[in-house]
Order: structure tokens, then sequence, then C-alpha cells
């Protein structure tokens, strides 16, 4: 508890400190707001919705792509995992996997499926898929073999084994898997939307960048970071209670 | 053996649906496999793309460094003092996966437009993985190490330098694989975004005219230079890992 506390206060310290900076001018204002003016940007931004349709697309965009990358991830997972031979070839590319920069592909998938929503999607899952795939197959690995066992003793028929046992005990690494994607849908969708696209957040942090309407866009940057540090901390939240029951 | 001849195959196969690809959609929207090994070698052969090489290299190398050495003096600090470890790792966790994309702007306004700003962003997204790996690392390290460090009375620097760096190399290296990864991709998009040189500008301009055939040139280069350093580092990682 008290480190819970002691973070809270180095947190709150850094913000302060680049609070008083802001205010005493050692960081020009053409540089950086104060935090507490781009709070009170932030509320005005979303009472008035100026940003509304903007933050819809990307929200729709992160969530879209990171369900796909979960089920599709998941989907993959089980394939390759049933095929001893495709794991054996793949392994080597996925370990290298993270080393292609992912977004260089963007214009390909313009000409795949136009400029808009899609491309991005494509982009986020193409990010966020792997990730889910090798906890797919991290999970199915780790299933103790008593636990089949056991199943095969009470006679559980197939589909039964799999729902009622192996589910329940790949999940902690099925969900890491989760949480990875949904943190990859977001850089991936927010990171296409900055660099190459016409609407979102991460275009109207562009925008505003490019125009010189820095409240604007620390704002915006605010709502970004805020709303990513939330998502994460509740899903790291769900992680831990799992991993702690796979401990038990 | 055969699980070479896998990767080979699959390799294959992904030339083939390149290939597909191309063909159903046509030359002007996806350059061929061959047709872009051509753009490759003739860009190759021009000293203006090994300028924007050299940019990029540049930023790169800079940030790498900065990310390597930061990276892992700072994993080992907070890997030895416990509480700050502990008090750190979920800020470092929360940054580490936040799209840092977004505080680009604030880098341009902190640094200016130029290399500078471009290896700040590779550095902020290099220096947290290093130091999370290094850090899990020093904190997995078995205990009887640092006790018989102790027993052999050696000081702080010995028992670094022959003590914990050693245990720790195989998780250090793993770390700055990724490391490696996410600064190539952080300067990349730096250059991506309000630049005039490097390979991440030669990527955007081609791009915003349309020549499918120099992206997809670059791309390729790209993704060959990443996924051989990556493999070479993998590589390194086992030699250790079975010692």
């Amino acid at each position: 508890m008290s480190e819970k506390r002691l973070r809270v206060l180095v947190v709150a310290l850094l913000i302060g400190a680049v609070e008083l900076m802001c205010r005493l001018g050692v960081i020009p204002l053409a540089v950086m707001i104060p935090p507490s003016q781009m709070v009170v940007e932030l509320g005005r931004i979303l009472a008035s919705g100026e940003y509304a349709s903007d933050i819809a697309v990307s929200l729709t965009n992160v969530v879209v792509a990171a369900v796909l990358s979960v089920i599709l991830g998941f989907v993959a997972g089980l394939a390759i995992h049933a095929w001893p031979g495709l794991r054996d070839a793949l392994e080597p590319l996925l370990a290298s996997y993270y080393a292609i920069p992912t977004f260089v592909f963007y214009p390909v998938f313009i000409t795949l499926f136009g400029v808009g929503s899609a491309s991005i999607i494509a982009i986020a899952v193409l990010l966020a898929i792997v990730s889910m795939i090798t906890a797919t197959l991290n999970g199915i690995d780790r299933i103790p073999r008593v636990l089949r066992k056991t199943a095969r003793i009470y006679r559980m028929p197939r589909w039964k084994t799999a729902l009622l046992i192996e589910l329940p005990a790949a999940a902690p690494y099925l969900f890491t898997g989760v949480k990875l994607s949904v943190a990859y849908a977001f850089i991936g969708v927010i990171a296409s939307e900055f660099i190459l696209s016409g609407s979102g957040l991460g275009y109207a942090i562009a925008y505003a960048y490019n125009n010189f309407e820095n409240r604007h866009m620390y704002a915006l940057m605010l709502l970004i970071l805020v709303t990513v540090t939330i998502v994460n901390t509740a899903l790291n939240h769900v992680d831990k209670r799992l991993q702690a029951r796979r401990q038990r | 053996m055969p699980r070479i001849t896998g990767t080979a195959l699959v390799l294959l196969f992904c030339l083939l649906l390149w290939q597909t690809l191309h063909l159903l959609v046509g030359a002007s929207s996806l350059a061929s496999p061959f047709q872009t090994v051509v753009k490759l070698g003739s860009l190759l052969a021009t000293a203006e793309f090994w300028q924007n090489v050299a940019e990029t290299m540049r930023a790169f190398a800079a940030a790498f460094l900065i990310s390597l050495v930061g990276g892992i003096a700072l994993g080992i600090l907070l890997g030895v003092r416990r509480l700050a470890g502990n008090v750190a790792e979920p800020i470092l966790v929360n940054l580490y996966s936040i799209p840092k994309v977004v505080l680009y702007p604030l880098v341009l306004l902190c640094f200016g437009l130029g290399i500078s700003a471009k290896i700040a962003f590779g550095v902020m997204h290099g220096l947290i993985p290093i130091t999370l790996f290094s850090m899990n690392a020093i904190r997995q390290m078995k205990p009887v190490y640092r006790r018989t460090a102790q027993v052999l009375r050696l000081t702080s620097a010995q028992s670094a330098f022959t003590v914990i760096l050693p245990a720790i190399l195989p998780e250090v290296i793993s770390g700055v694989r990724l490391g490696f990864s996410l600064t190539l991709l952080g300067v990349l998009i730096g250059e991506m975004f309000a630049s005039q040189r490097g390979l991440g500008f030669m990527l955007i301009s081609a791009i915003n005219i349309g020549q499918i055939d120099t992206i997809m040139a670059v791309a390729l280069l790209l993704t060959i230079v990443a996924v051989t350093c990556n493999s070479l580092l993998l590589l390194l990682n086992r030699r250790m890992g079975y010692r």
C-alpha cells in the first residue's frame, strides 16, 4: 500500500515540477502549457463536443482492431499449435516479427482497402495479432498434463474438455495476449492517424501541431494519455488477479 | 534441417502471396517482388539514397547508444534498489504501452526540427524496454551470486563487472533486441513527420506522390536489415542461454 502511495507522490511531484516551470517561464508557453491549463482545456473541448467525431472514430477503430486481433490471433494460435510442423517453421519468423517497421506497409493497405478506417484497422491488427498468437501458443503449452488426464478419467467429451478444462487453465496466458493486443491496437491506430490519415485523434493532434494550436494539441495529448493509462491499469489489474490464480 | 526448410517454405509462400496480390490489384497499386528488387538495385546506385541512409543511420546510432547505456544503467540501479524499482516499474510499463507518437510534437517543440528530435524520439522508444529487462534480470538473479561476491569481499565495481553483468547478460540482450527494433521504429516515425531527410522522409514523400515501387523497395530494405540484426542478436542470446 505504501508503495502505491509513494508512486502517486512521485507522479504528483513530477507534474507539480512541470507546472511550476511553466508558470515561472522556465519552459516557455510556446513549448508547453501548464498541466492545469491542459486539464481545463480538455474539459472545455469535451463539453463543447468539438472533437467528438474524431474521438468516436479513433475509439471505434481501436475496439474493432483489438477485437479482430484477439479473435483472429486466438484462432490462428490454435491452428498453428495443432500443426507442429508449421509451428516449427513459423517460430523464427514470429521471433523476428516485431523487428519489422509495420507502418511502412501502410501505402500497400491503402491500395488494398482504400483510404479510411479499414486500412488503419489493418495496420493495427497486423501490429497486435502476433502477440495474441504467441500468447495462445504459450497458453496451450502450459496447460498441466494432469488436468487433461483428469478429464480423460472423467470421460469428458473433447468439447467439454476444451471448454471446462483447457480454456480456464490457459486463461491467464491468453489474457496477457489480450492486454498486449489492446496496447498495440491503440499504438497502431493513433500512430497511423497521426502520420497518414485525415480523421481521428492522432490526425487532430498533428493538425493542431501544424497550425500552432498548442492548447488544443496538449488537451488532446492529455486525453489520449489518460484514456490509455486507465485502460492499461484496468487490464493490468485483471491480469494480476489471473496470474495470482495461476500460482495457487 | 527440416526446420529451416519449413521456414523457407513459409517465406516462399509469402512471396507467392505478394506476387498474387500484385497480379490482382495491378502494378500501379503494388509493385511485384521482381520490380521491387530491381528498384532497390537502382536506388542503391544513387548517391542521394545513401545520403538518406547515412542520415537515418546517424540518428539511429546515437539513439541506440543512448538507449543502451542509459537503459542498462537505469535498469541496474532500479534492480538493486528494490523500493525504487517497485515504485518505478508500473510507471515504466505504462509509458511503454502508450502511443508515444502523440508526444512527438512535444519533442519537436523541445528539441526543434532536426536530428536531435529524431534521436530523442528514438530514445523514448528504446530506453524503456532495455531498462525493464535489465531491472527484472537483476531481480531474478540467484541471491547466491551476490552473497558469493560478498563473501569474496569484492568491491562494488568488481562485483558489477565480474558477477552481476555476466549473470544478467542473456536477459539484457533480450531487452536490447526489443530496444533495437523499437529505436529504429521511433527514428523512422520521427522522419516520417516534419523531416526533410532520411529513409522515413523518403517513404513519406514516395507515399505522397504514389511511387509504390520506391515504397516497397525501402520497406524491403528496412525489413531485411531489421530482421537480420534481430536474428543475429537472437543467435547470440541462444548461445548465452545454453552456456
